[in-house]
């Protein structure tokens, strides 16, 4: 199961060298997620309508190994964008992928834009 | 100008030595030392208190003091690995087992201890593991890994923390014990024998007033012979029978130890050196080593005083009082558990069928506590500690302290705190004091507890006192005069009843429209659902029209299993199913390959359906009359029924009819917290409705009506509201008691809980639901009748709305399944496969 997890290696903004074409933008609901599926990653993709942006992280959540990330409830912490898991609650930061109410490790997260309408994930030479 | 700054020297880098480090960096604002500290083992100081957790998260990280960039941060020089292997006193130099050397103006030995481990035969052989580092751990987790069964030495606290821990392990685990009676140094006898039974039933043998005479086994641990003749077959050991201090360096520099080991230190922690302090469980003070962190922490306090020139005051013991760290056994003991210090009387009660066993010994002129035990029941302990501590005045029968509650009135806690002196210690690992605590939350205007935590360090050694700050700070911010009020998240400034009366009078109908008009910020997984779960009791909409607002088990209107996949339950009133309708259960358990369960509460459980899954399987439950049972949401579940007068022979209403009407009417009904209920057709109460948010249960005259019991970790009975009332009454007074309960409560909060904090009680609820009192009844059941009118069933709209049924899917960019969903067989069926814990 480990090794799962070393799947998701980070993503830098400025290294992105491959942008995956997901879905349409209109497939995400409003201030929630989906699963994106790429090669052999699931990436959680939100729409996070309130504030006017888009993040991604790995579907994988660490607590557990649980692919479900998606499907958790997003909202903020201060200033902080972040996700809930679905089966005990724990939250990541959307921007640092960081475990903000315990010390679970960290989750991976990746730069996302949208281009005509279409969501686009960003991967680094590793995974394009 | 720069003066030459004096140079410290730490020697071991434990609890304590690190402590030491952090409260001397926190003090030397004017840096006048440098500070070098030594540990022998590879990482940073950790938290051995916490040991034990390390067998269920093994990353060194979690337990770590402060990690290695605190040092540096802090110009403490920290040396890992490095073991101090002599001192040279004459020219005040230390020597690490590299032969590199080390001056110091003032050394402090933190050495610590070892498991002390008698001298048996056998002790060397394979199998046999100490219980101290977390190398220790790791040993004992791979060999655990390949035994049945483990046997711990020592009946006392660490003795049995051990032993739940290898039980964890799934071993068959036993403990020895010397001693006539488990934790001989804090319990009494009736005491111990509670704790003995309570133990045993988990599973753990215990074994007292065994001398162990040998440890069997050739070359690897088959067993243990006593001196009694006996044997235990065991397959490891570990030994937890005591400290020996690490005296070691200490003897070799030629310092006084202690008549039974230990660095021997006067009341200012001095050895027979003056330039030399001993701190922690490495020090002997007055005769005592003291194996508690507490203490350890108050001697490093004490010595960086000393070092920084402040106040100093010689250290005069320490409290032992401890409170067993086992889940499911409480024990506590504190002061003097066997009031053997002087003269004084015991107070005692036990009660067998609640596995609860207090005493308290009362000073002879009546008018101090001098301290007690407790088994079963540890909540009344910090309250009790600060009036042993403290000294303070005892209620005029000082029985009720341990019996609480008789008269049916819980006793308040917060009245005990207003009594307690400021200097009162809350908290002993940090010695905080209620006077620190007070003066943080008036300064901050807040009580909450992480920067309580954070500002004070209260609540961050053992945790044992965290309950007891949280009543301090409400109790400190009433004071103030300020509501404690209970407002729901950071972006709500409301309570709940708040939040549902906004809702209902400005209209609001949207989670959005009611977070831009009345709080701030995004949002959260706290405020989300509780305000989804307000708009539902108040409009009742379909609530998968903000579906991101759900709870995952409301958006996907299924319950979610480990391994993401979800569980199907079926609506089945009263528990009452034909004969046609149980086959169609199980066809479509056979076509999905379903797991089938009957659940505790009279249904039928189907589980491992994929979300993609969801909608084919309802569509075909709702084509053969079955509708949603909402198992997923926080309502209405089942109404329990007994078969009552239609078949039993001692019924005197039809149950099942009336627990099916009372089922239907409340059906998809949002409310704070789930709801049950249960409908007994006589007095024998087969449908154990007393046990239920509302129980009915038939009389020759009608029913009586039970209202706040459940089940649960806490359960608690129903109380009786009104007796004997007819059929319709019965249903008015039901629709009031749960309209006024979903109007009123906390999130979260079931009926029991409710009804526990309602001002007034059953008296005031009962004034208002049967005679009306606020004028209300009428509204209520009008609400009520609102809910049961506009009922429709969730998975009927699902299935037969095409855009709602596309949100059940795993992925958006593939129609593929989650290829990580996977199962293993068992008993014919099938179930997830276990999640890395
Ligand atoms: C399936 C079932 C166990 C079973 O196989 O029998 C069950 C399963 C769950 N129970 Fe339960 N409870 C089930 C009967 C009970 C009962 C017995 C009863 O209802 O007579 C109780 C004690 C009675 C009571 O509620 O007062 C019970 C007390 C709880 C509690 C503790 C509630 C409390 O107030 O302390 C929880 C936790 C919670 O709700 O927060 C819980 C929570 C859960 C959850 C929902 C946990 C979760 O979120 O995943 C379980 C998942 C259900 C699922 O996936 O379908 N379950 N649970 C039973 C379903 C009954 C049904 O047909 O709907
Ligand atoms: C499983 C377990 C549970 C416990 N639970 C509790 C509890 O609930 N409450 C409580 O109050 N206490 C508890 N304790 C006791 C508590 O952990 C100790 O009182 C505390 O750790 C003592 O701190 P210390 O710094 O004096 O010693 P230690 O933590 O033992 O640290 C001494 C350090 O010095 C090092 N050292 C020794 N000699 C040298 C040398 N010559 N050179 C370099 N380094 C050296 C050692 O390797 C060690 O790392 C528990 C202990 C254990 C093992
Ligand atoms: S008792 Fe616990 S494990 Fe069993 S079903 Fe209920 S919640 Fe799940
Ligand atoms: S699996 Fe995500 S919080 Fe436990």
């Amino acid at each position: 199961m480990i090794d799962l997890l070393e799947k998701y290696p980070k993503v830098v903004e400025d290294e992105v060298v491959f942008w995956y074409k997901a879905a349409p933008a209109s497939a995400f609901p409003e201030n929630g997620g989906a699963c994106v599926k790429y090669k052999d990653l699931q990436i959680a993709v939100f729409n996070f309508s309130r504030k006017g942006e888009w993040y991604a992280c790995q579907n994988l959540c660490p607590h557990r190994m649980q692919m479900i990330l998606s499907r958790g409830m997003i909202g903020s912490s201060g200033e902080e964008p972040k996700v809930a898991c679905p089966f005990h609650k724990k939250t990541f930061s959307l921007k640092t992928g960081e475990n903000l109410n315990g010390d679970t490790c960290a989750i991976t997260t990746y730069p996302v834009k949208i281009e005509d309408g279409y969501v686009y994930v960003g991967f680094d030479s590793g995974y394009s | 100008m720069t003066t030459k700054k004096s140079q410290i020297i730490v020697v071991g880098n434990g609890m304590v030595g690190y402590k030491f480090c952090e409260k001397l960096r926190n003090s030397d604002t004017e840096d006048r030392y440098q500070v070098t500290v030594f540990g022998e083992e590879p990482w940073p100081a950790y938290d051995r208190v916490h040991l034990s957790s390390y067998f269920t998260n093994t990353d060194p990280h979690k337990l770590q003091m402060a990690p290695r960039s605190w040092y540096a941060e802090n110009k403490v020089e920290l040396r890992t690995n490095e073991l101090v292997t002599l001192i040279d006193k004459e020219n005040r130099v230390v020597v690490n087992h590299l032969g590199e050397s080390f001056p110091y103006d003032y050394l402090v030995l933190a050495t610590g201890s070892s498991a002390f481990v008698p001298p048996v035969p056998g002790v060397d052989k394979k199998g046999v593991f100490v219980y101290r580092t977390m190398e220790d751990l790791e040993a004992i987790l791979a060999y655990g890994k390949k035994v049945k069964s483990a046997a711990v030495l020592g009946g006392g606290l660490l003795g049995l923390e051990a032993a739940k821990a290898v039980m964890d392990m799934g071993l068959e685990a036993h403990v020895v014990e010397l001693a006539p009676r488990l934790m001989p140094n804090q319990l009494d006898e009736q005491g111990a024998a509670l704790l003995r039974s309570k133990l045993e039933s988990l599973g753990i043998g215990i074994h007292l007033g065994k001398m162990t005479k040998e440890i069997q086994g050739n070359g690897k641990l088959t067993g243990l012979a006593f001196q009694d003749g006996s044997f235990l077959e065991t397959e490891m050991l570990v030994i937890s029978a005591g400290i020996k201090p690490r005296d070691e360096l200490a003897a070799k520099a030629g310092l006084e130890l202690g008549k039974r080991g230990g660095i021997l230190v006067n009341d200012a922690l001095q050895t027979t050196d003056r330039h030399i302090y001993a701190i922690g469980e490495a020090a002997v003070h007055r005769d005592k080593v003291y194996g508690l962190v507490a203490p350890g922490y108050e001697m490093a306090s004490q010595v960086v005083n000393q070092l920084l020139d402040k106040e100093t005051k010689p250290f005069l013991g320490f409290d032992m009082s401890t409170k067993l760290k086992l889940i499911g056994v409480e024990v506590g003991s504190f002061g003097d558990p066997f009031g053997t210090s002087e003269p004084s009387h015991p107070i005692s009660f036990e009660d067998k069928a609640k596995g609860q066993y207090k005493r308290i010994n009362i000073s002879e002129d009546g008018k101090r506590l001098i301290g007690g035990v407790l088994v079963g029941d540890s909540s009344s302990f910090g309250m009790l500690l600060q009036m042993t501590q403290n000294g303070m005045p005892l209620p005029p029968s000082p029985e009720d302290l341990i019996l609480g509650g008789r008269d049916g009135k819980s006793n308040n806690p917060m009245e005990g705190l207003e009594a307690l002196p400021e200097g009162a210690q809350i908290c002993s690992c940090e010695n905080v004091t209620k006077g620190d605590i007070c003066q943080h939350v008036e300064d901050t205007a807040s009580g909450d507890l992480g920067q309580i935590k954070k500002c004070t360090k209260a609540g961050t050694g053992c945790g044992g006192c965290l309950p007891m700050i949280n009543d301090l700070a409400k109790h400190q911010l009433k004071k103030m005069g300020k509501t404690v009020k209970n407002v729901i998240c950071e972006h709500f400034p409301y309570s709940r009843q708040e939040l549902f009366d906004i809702v209902k009078i400005k209209g609001i109908k949207s989670y959005n429209q009611l977070l831009d008009e009345f709080g701030e910020g995004d949002g959260c997984e706290i405020c989300k659902p509780a305000v989804a779960s307000i708009l539902a009791s108040v409009w009742n909409e379909m609530i998968l029209r903000q579906d991101t607002i759900q709870d995952t088990n409301d958006r996907f209107l299924a319950n979610i299993q480990k391994g993401g996949t979800y569980s199907v339950v079926p609506r089945i009133p009263g528990g009452e199913i034909t004969p046609e309708k149980l086959i169609v259960i199980g066809q479509v358990a056979q076509e999905y390959n379903l797991y089938t369960k009957i659940t505790g509460g009279q249904r039928i459980d189907m589980f491992g359906a994929r979300v993609d899954q969801l909608p084919d399987i309802w569509e075909k439950l709702i084509a053969a009359g079955f509708e949603s049972g909402h198992a997923y949401g926080k309502s209405l579940r089942t109404v329990k029924s007994c078969v009552g007068s239609t078949w039993c022979r001692y019924g005197v209403q039809d149950s099942v009819s009336f627990a099916i009407r009372v089922e239907e009417r409340y059906r998809g009904l949002r409310s704070p917290h789930k709801l049950k209920g249960g409908v007994s057709g006589c007095i024998r109460e087969c449908a154990e409705a007393q046990s239920k948010d509302f129980g009915v249960i038939a009389t020759e005259k009608g029913w009586n009506i039970y209202v706040g019991g459940n089940g649960g970790s806490k359960p608690q009975h129903a109380k009786l509201l009104v007796n004997d009332v007819d059929t319709e009454t019965c249903i008015r007074y039901l629709d009031r008691f749960l309209m006024f309960y979903i109007k009123t409560a906390e999130p979260l909060q079931r009926t029991a809980t409710w009804l526990n904090k309602l001002e007034g009680g059953l008296d005031y609820l009962r004034d208002v639901v049967v005679n009306d009192c606020l004028g209300i009844g009428r509204e209520l059941e009008k609400e009520m009748d609102f809910m049961v009118t506009t009922y429709s069933c969730e998975w009927k709209e699902v299935v037969n709305n095409p855009e709602l049924r596309a949100k059940f899917k795993h992925f958006v960019n593939a129609e593929e399944e989650d290829p990580n969903v996977q199962f293993q067989p068992i008993r014919g069926q099938k179930i997830p496969v276990d999640w890395k814990s």
